[in-house]
């Protein structure tokens, strides 16, 4: 079981046109892990993560990181923390060099040009030291941005719709770089509206919607729980009718007969499919192509969003 | 436990910013004082009797130093803070381990930093074209740093409350210009009609330019003692009103 880094009790923001963006969420982040907040626009992902990091006050509900409340001993609690924020905010003028100096100062560390020259050489952004920020692509923007969250060597990064508006080359470099931090022992946590994100790179997700945390689990334990497999069968010869002696099966037929769909659990001892397939065979119906599939996260996404 | 480092960047960042603008920060109120000089010094200056004593094209130094000083204070530090508002960059400080307090420092220290090169500057660039003697330097000094600090805080307020360009203008040009000039920087007080000096005791920037020549020539048009405890009684308002804001989260916190 993992160390609880950052704890969330009852977290609540309404802001003051009256809109609640967070409504009483409880979360655990654990030390080490990657936990992706799942959620469409305007859930209150982004209004949870500027909580913690000190951009929004809340209106009820506490935070604590390491142990320490983000409120009264917010410069213990930030030191922790490094943010990146969803859109570009860069000045124009500065220099790559100047501006990850001038946030590692503002966290109160001192200079160290050896530790930021490894930061920008992993972050391939070390021949563009000397670089003005206005002459950056918007994808080393981004990652300027990373290189100045994680300048004052922080132990939790927050990324915030890191690959919002990224193309698919790009998102695929990002993954490759958020493994590599959390193997370096950043904790992190990322939103994101991709269910394909959440899938291929967190160890926990947790599914915001209209400010309320719907659940949070690991995700291999979140598909098993949600995730069903389907197996569709092509038939030869179309039906008209299911024969009685395959109704314990609950085959769904597609509109001109010549499909059947079986839901399955992959994870019990008996699936049935070896018993569908003989009795199948009894009734002298001849099979034409097998197909099974998944649920992904979005299916199960939808299901739950939907269900309330 | 303060964080000096962060002060230290913000103060740093912000010294270079002028570096940075160099021809706009320095040259731009050089020569424009320049300017003033030859046309009301020398040109008009030269047909005006001496006023208390002191000649024309003298007299209007301190008063010239606080034209330049208070626009360029409030400019340098409404902009040092708006900007970073204004392209979002200020998500930054907000999420580091800073204190308000520290914020301020660096900010309104470094907007400060640069009116009072400023003012040495135009100080000396005066000093080119009339022959200056300082009856009270240390005094001066004390109303320098004092305007600078004060207006700085100033210029710092205006840049939080502004949410646009045009906000960002307004107290500068329709406020402050206005209190400048009429505040006595290029006349004495008395030499308006008695209507209009009873006016003109309600403009605060008529005890800075009165109590800063005083510092010059030791002519006045209010007591010294009156025009430091004015300049007191502004810095303590803009205090106020910085910790009532950052209090607040005004304007930065939601």
């Amino acid at each position: 079981m993992q160390k609880s880094l950052v704890n969330i009790n009852a977290l609540s923001k309404v802001y003051d046109s009256g809109h609640q963006a967070l409504n009483a969420v409880d979360l655990e982040i654990r030390e080490g892990e990657i936990l992706a907040l799942l959620g469409p626009n305007g859930a209150g992902k982004t209004t949870l993560i500027s909580i913690i990091c000190g951009l929004v006050s809340a209106t009820g509900g506490s935070v604590s990181v390491a142990g320490h409340d983000i409120v009264t001993e917010y410069r213990f609690t930030r030191n922790l923390i490094g943010l990146v924020p969803q859109e570009l905010t860069l000045g124009a003028f500065d220099t790559v060099w100047n501006t990850v100096n001038f946030s590692r100062g503002l966290f109160g560390k001192k200079a160290n040009p050896a530790y930021l020259e490894q930061l920008l050489k992993d972050l391939s952004l070390w021949d563009k030291k000397d670089s003005e920020l206005r002459e950056l692509s918007g994808g080393m923007k981004r990652r300027v941005l990373i290189a100045k969250a994680l300048s004052h060597e922080p132990r939790i990064l927050f990324l915030d719709e890191p690959t919002a508006g990224v193309d698919v080359e790009l998102r695929k470099d990002m993954w490759k770089m958020v493994r590599r931090l959390n193997d370096s022992g950043v904790t992190i946590i990322l939103t994101t509206h991709y269910i394909e994100e959440a899938e291929e790179i967190a160890d926990r997700v947790g599914i915001i919607n209209d400010g309320e945390l719907l659940l949070v689990d690991d995700k291999q334990c979140l598909m098993q729980k949600l995730g069903k497999k389907t197996l569709r069968i092509e038939l030869k010869q179309a039906i008209d009718r299911i024969p009685d002696a395959l109704g314990a099966y609950n085959l769904e037929p597609s509109e001109d007969g010549s499909q059947l769909t079986y839901t399955y659990d992959p994870d019990v001892e008996r699936t049935g499919i070896t018993a569908l397939l003989q009795s199948l065979n009894e009734v002298g119906i001849s099979l034409k192509d097998l197909q099974t599939s998944e649920s992904s996260l979005e299916e199960i996404f939808v299901r739950l969003v939907n269900s309330r | 436990m303060i964080n000096l480092q962060a002060i230290k960047v913000i103060y740093k960042y912000e010294m270079l910013r002028a570096w940075h603008t160099l021809l706009q920060t320095i040259a731009s109120p050089v020569i424009s004082t320049s300017l003033y000089f030859v046309v009301f010094g020398a040109a008009i200056g030269s047909r005006i009797e001496e006023i208390d004593g002191v000649s024309y094209g003298v007299f209007i130094v301190p008063g010239l130093v606080m034209l330049s000083l208070l626009t360029q204070s409030i400019s340098n530090a409404s902009f040092g803070i708006f900007f970073p508002k204004f392209n979002g960059t200020i998500y930054e400080v907000m999420s580091a381990p800073i204190s308000f307090v520290e914020i301020v420092v660096g900010y309104v220290g470094a907007a400060a930093s640069k009116s009072l090169i400023l003012g040495t500057i135009i100080l000396i660039t005066a000093n080119l074209f009339v022959d200056l003697d300082i009856a009270h330097p240390f005094v001066m000094v004390l109303f320098l740093v004092l305007t600078c600090i004060s207006f700085a805080l100033f210029g710092f307020i205006i840049g939080l409350w502004a949410t646009n360009f045009e906000k960002l203008q307004l107290i500068p040009m329709l406020v402050i210009t206005p209190l400048v000039f009429l505040g006595g920087s290029f006349y004495s007080v008395s030499m308006l009609p008695p209507v209009w000096q009873t006016v003109t005791l309600f403009n605060p920037v008529l005890y800075l330019i009165s109590g800063f020549r005083w510092s010059f020539f030791e002519v006045a048009d209010v007591s010294v003692g009156v025009s430091l405890a004015m300049i007191c009684l502004f810095l303590g308002v803009c205090l106020v009103l910085v910790w009532w804001m950052f209090k607040t989260g005004y304007r930065l916190k939601q």
